[in-house]
C-alpha cells in the first residue's frame, strides 16, 4: 500500500542528492539538500503511518523546524559570499583546504 | 709467629689525642693559599713550609708518646666523629707501622717543601705548588693514618689528586698535561680494584675498621679472602707503579722535580706497599696465592724498571725506572709475610731518603744547567757542583747497596729473606740488583764524569743554600738510617706491635752466599758502565742500539701493549657504538618521524576545498554503510 510513497521518497533524495553533487550554484545546492530533507520527511510519515504509531510524524516536525533553522543560516551564508566574492559558485569558495 | 696486638681505644690526651692535627695543619695550609689566591703569593710558601713543619712536629712529639708505651699498649685508635652512621666511624690508627709512616712523609715532605721555596723561585705560580704539596701531605697522612678502609680510600683519592694537580703543573706543556692524565686514568684503574675489594670486604664482614677486621677476617673462606687480597694487590698495583699498571709513573716526571722527589719516589707510590703490609695480617697471610701474586709482582717490576733504568738518557726518567725497580723490592719484601714486612718497611724509609736526596740531587742538576734533562748533554759536573756531586754520590752508594751504607742492610734484608722463602725471587732480586748496579753507574759517570758535552750557553753552578741543606739532611738519612734500623732489629721490634713478626728474630750476615752474590754482580755491572761511560767517550747523540736497547727505551713496550690491548679496542667499542647511536637509534626515531610526516603529507591532499567531494564521500560513506548493514541483517 504505502510502497509507492517509499518509492517517490527514495526518488526525491535520489535526485537531491545528484543535484547536490553536480549542481555549482549555491542556492540550486542548496535547494537540492532540501528536497532531500522533504524525501525523509515522506519517509518517516509514511513508516509511521505503517506501523500506526505517531513516532514518524513527530520526528518529521522536527525535521521541518530543523531546515527552517538551516535555511536561516544557510542562506545568510550564502549571501554574505556572494557579496564578497560576487560568485554564488560552491567551486569558487574552496580556500579551506590542506 | 707472632700476631700484631690488639688496638687499643686510646682515652688520654696527649699528642696521640691531637694527633689529628698532622692531617688538619697541612689541610688548613693548602685551603688558605686556595682560597686567599693570589693574596697569599708573597708569604705562601712561607706559610706551607710552616704547616709542614708543624705536622712534623706533631708526629714526632706522637712518636715519642708511642715509645714510652709498653709494646702491648702500641696501637692506639683515636676515634674522631661519626662519619658514615652504622658503617664508618673516622678515626686514626697511631701504631708504630703508622707513625713510621707520618714520620716519612712529614719529615722528607718538609725537606722537600724547603727545596722547592728555591727551586721553584722563579715560577710565577710558586704560591699554587706549595697549596698542592700541602694538600698531597695532608692526603697522604689521611691514607696512612685512618683506622678504617673508607677513610684510607679518602687518602687514597687525595693523594691521586694531588699527584694530578703536580704532574700537571706545568699544564701549559701539552706532554705535562697529557702526563697528569695518564696517571689519573690509570690510577683510576687500580682504584677500582680497591674499591671492589672494598665492597666485598663489607659484605662478608660488615665492616672497614682495622680493628674489627682483625677478629672477623679469620672467618671468612679461603676463595673470599684470596678475591680480597688480590683486589688489594690490583689497587696497590696501580698506586706503586707495579706490574701491569706502571705505565703511568715514567711521564709523571713531566712535574717539577720536587714532585717527582716527594710523591713519584719517596712517598706516594709508596702507598701500595703501605696498603699490603696494613692488610698483610687480614688479607695476606704468609703462603697464601695472594701473597705470592704480591712477590711475583714485586720481583717482575724490579727487574722491569732496572731494564727501563739502563736504556734512559733523561735523567728523571732513569731516577724514575729505579723508583720502579725499588718499589718491586719492597713489594716483594711485603709478599714474603711478616718475615719480610720490616725489611719492606726498612727500604720503603731508606729509599725515601736515598731516592729524595737523589731526584733533589738531579733538581739541583737541572737548576743549573737551564733545566737540561739529557744526559748526555751533561758530563764533569763534579768540580761544578761539589755539594750536588757528593749528597748524590752518598745516595748513589746507598741505592746500589755499598756496605754498610742504608740500602745496603735493607735490601740485602729483602733478599735474604726472599731466598729463603722463594729461590727463584730470590735470585732474580739478586740479578736485579746487579742491573741497579750499572745504570745507576751509568747515570753518575755520564753526569758527573767524563768530558764537558753541555749547551753552549750552559753555566753550571751550585744551587743556592735552601736547596743544598734538604740534600745534606737526606744525604746523612742515606748514610746512617739503614744499619740503624735493620741491625740488631730495631725496625722488626719496633714494628712488630702493629704487623708481627717471625718467631726467631733474624740475624744480618755480612758475608752471606745471595749478599756476596749481590755485591758481585753490583761491582760487575759498576765495572760495566764505567767501560762504557766512563772511560769511553759518550756519544753526545743517542745511538740506534740493540734490539735489547730499544726494547728498554720504550719502557718494555708497555705503552705500546696498553695501546693495542686496551686503547684501540676501545676505540673500536666507541666507534661502534656511535655508529649504533647513530643509524640504529637515531635511524628509527628519524624514520618514524619522516614516514608519519610523509603519509600525513599524502593523507592531507583528500582535503580539497571542494564542498562537493566532501558531499560524495559522505554519500559513499552512508551508502557502504547502509549495506553493510544491510548485508549483516536484521535491521
Amino acid at each position: 500500500m504505502t510502497a509507492h510513497y517509499l518509492v517517490l521518497s527514495g526518488l526525491l533524495f535520489a535526485i537531491g542528492a545528484m543535484g547536490v553533487l553536480i549542481r555549482r550554484n549555491a542556492i540550486v545546492v542548496f535547494m537540492c539538500v532540501e528536497l532531500m530533507l522533504n524525501a525523509c520527511n515522506l519517509a518517516f510519515v509514511t513508516f509511521a503511518r505503517q506501523n500506526g504509531n505517531l513516532e514518524g510524524q513527530i520526528i518529521a516536525f522536527f525535521v521541518m523546524v530543523v531546515a527552517a533553522a538551516e535555511v536561516v543560516v544557510g542562506l545568510a551564508i550564502i549571501v554574505t559570499i556572494f557579496r564578497t566574492r560576487r560568485s554564488a559558485s560552491v567551486d569558487d569558495a574552496n580556500l579551506l583546504k590542506y | 709467629m707472632e700476631s700484631p696486638v690488639e688496638i687499643v681505644q686510646h682515652t688520654a690526651g696527649g699528642a696521640i689525642g691531637v694527633s689529628w692535627l698532622m692531617i688538619a695543619f697541612p689541610l688548613l695550609g693548602a685551603a688558605i693559599l686556595l682560597v686567599l689566591g693570589r693574596k697569599t703569593d708573597r708569604w705562601g710558601h712561607l706559610l706551607g713550609v710552616a704547616m709542614s713543619l708543624a705536622s712534623f712536629v706533631v708526629a714526632v712529639l706522637a712518636f715519642f708518646e708511642l715509645l714510652g708505651l709498653s709494646a702491648e699498649q702500641r696501637r692506639q685508635a683515636v676515634h674522631l666523629y661519626e662519619f658514615i652512621p652504622g658503617m664508618a666511624d673516622m678515626g686514626l690508627l697511631i701504631d708504630p707501622l703508622s707513625i713510621s709512616f707520618a714520620l716519612l712523609i712529614t719529615g722528607v715532605g718538609s725537606l722537600i717543601h724547603i727545596y722547592s721555596i728555591g727551586y721553584m723561585s722563579h715560577d710565577p705560580d710558586r704560591r699554587r705548588f706549595f697549596s698542592y704539596l700541602n694538600l698531597f701531605v695532608a692526603a697522604m697522612l689521611l691514607l696512612v693514618l685512618a683506622d678504617n678502609y673508607v677513610g684510607l680510600f679518602i687518602g687514597w683519592e687525595g693523594v691521586g689528586l694531588a699527584s694530578y694537580l703536580l704532574i700537571g703543573f706545568w699544564q701549559f706543556k701539552p706532554s705535562a698535561a697529557v702526563a697528569a692524565k695518564k696517571a689519573f686514568v690509570v690510577n683510576r684503574v687500580g682504584d677500582f680494584g680497591l674499591l671492589v675489594g672494598m665492597f666485598i670486604m663489607w659484605s662478608a664482614t660488615g665492616t672497614f675498621a682495622f680493628a674489627e677486621l682483625s677478629e672477623k677476617a679469620g672467618g671468612l673462606s679461603q676463595p673470599m679472602v684470596t678475591a680480597i687480597g688480590l683486589l688489594l694487590l690490583l689497587g696497590a698495583c696501580g698506586k706503586s707503579a707495579q706490574l701491569p699498571l706502571q705505565s703511568w709513573l715514567l711521564d709523571a716526571m713531566e712535574g717539577p722535580t720536587p714532585v717527582s722527589a716527594l710523591i713519584h719516589a719517596a712517598t706516594m707510590v709508596t702507598a701500595g706497599v703501605y696498603l699490603v703490609v696494613r692488610s698483610g695480617a687480614f688479607f695476606f697471610p704468609e703462603g697464601s696465592p695472594q701473597a705470592l701474586a704480591v712477590a711475583i709482582v714485586g720481583a717482575a717490576t724490579l727487574l722491569a724498571g732496572a731494564i727501563i733504568g739502563c736504556a734512559k738518557d733523561d735523567i728523571k726518567k732513569g731516577l724514575a725506572g729505579s723508583t720502579m725497580s725499588q718499589i718491586g723490592y719492597m713489594m716483594l719484601g711485603a709478599g714474603l709475610g711478616p718475615a719480610g714486612y720490616a725489611f719492606a718497611i726498612g727500604h720503603l724509609i731508606t729509599h725515601g731518603f736515598f731516592k729524595a736526596d737523589m731526584f733533589l740531587g738531579a733538581g739541583s742538576v737541572m737548576h743549573g744547567m737551564n733545566d737540561e734533562v739529557d744526559m748526555r748533554k751533561y758530563g764533569a759536573l763534579r768540580k761544578y757542583m761539589p755539594i750536588t756531586f757528593v749528597t748524590f754520590i752518598i745516595g748513589y752508594l746507598a741505592i746500589i747497596g755499598f756496605p754498610l751504607l742504608s740500602g745496603y742492610f735493607t735490601k740485602d734484608g729483602i733478599i735474604e729473606t726472599a731466598v729463603e722463602h722463594n729461590q727463584v725471587l730470590g735470585w732474580l732480586a739478586v740479578v736485579g740488583a746487579g742491573i741497579t748496579g750499572f745504570y745507576m753507574s751509568r747515570m753518575i759517570f755520564m753526569t758527573f764524569f767524563g768530558e764537558k758535552r753541555w749547551a753552549e750557553d750552559a753555566h753550571p753552578h751550585e744551587s743556592p743554600t735552601v736547596m743544598t741543606v734538604p740534600l745534606i739532611v737526606l744525604s746523612i738519612g742515606s748514610i746512617f738510617l739503614g744499619g740503624y734500623l735493620i741491625l740488631s732489629n730495631r725496625l722488626m721490634l719496633w714494628l712488630a706491635p702493629a704487623v708481627g713478626r717471625p718467631e726467631e728474630l733474624p740475624t744480618f750476615h755480612f758475608a752471606s752466599t745471595p749478599g756476596l752474590a749481590t755485591l758481585a754482580l753490583v761491582a760487575v755491572g759498576a765495572a760495566y758502565a764505567w767501560m762504557k761511560y766512563g772511560r769511553a767517550e759518550v756519544p753526545a747523540v743517542q745511538p740506534r742500539g740493540s734490539f735489547l736497547t730499544t726494547f728498554a727505551r720504550r719502557d718494555l713496550y708497555g705503552d705500546a701493549l696498553n695501546e693495542s690491548l686496551f686503547m684501540r679496542p676501545g676505540q673500536w667499542l666507541t666507534r661502534i657504538a656511535v655508529f649504533f647511536d647513530n643509524r640504529g637509534i637515531d635511524g628509527v626515531v628519524n624514520g618514524l618521524a619522516a614516514g608519519i610526516g610523509g603519509t600525513s603529507g599524502r593523507l592531507r591532499r583528500i582535503q580539497t576545498g571542494f564542498a562537493r567531494t566532501y558531499a560524495l564521500s559522505i554519500l559513499i560513506g552512508a551508502a557502504l554503510l547502509t549495506g553493510a548493514l544491510l548485508l549483516v541483517g536484521n535491521i
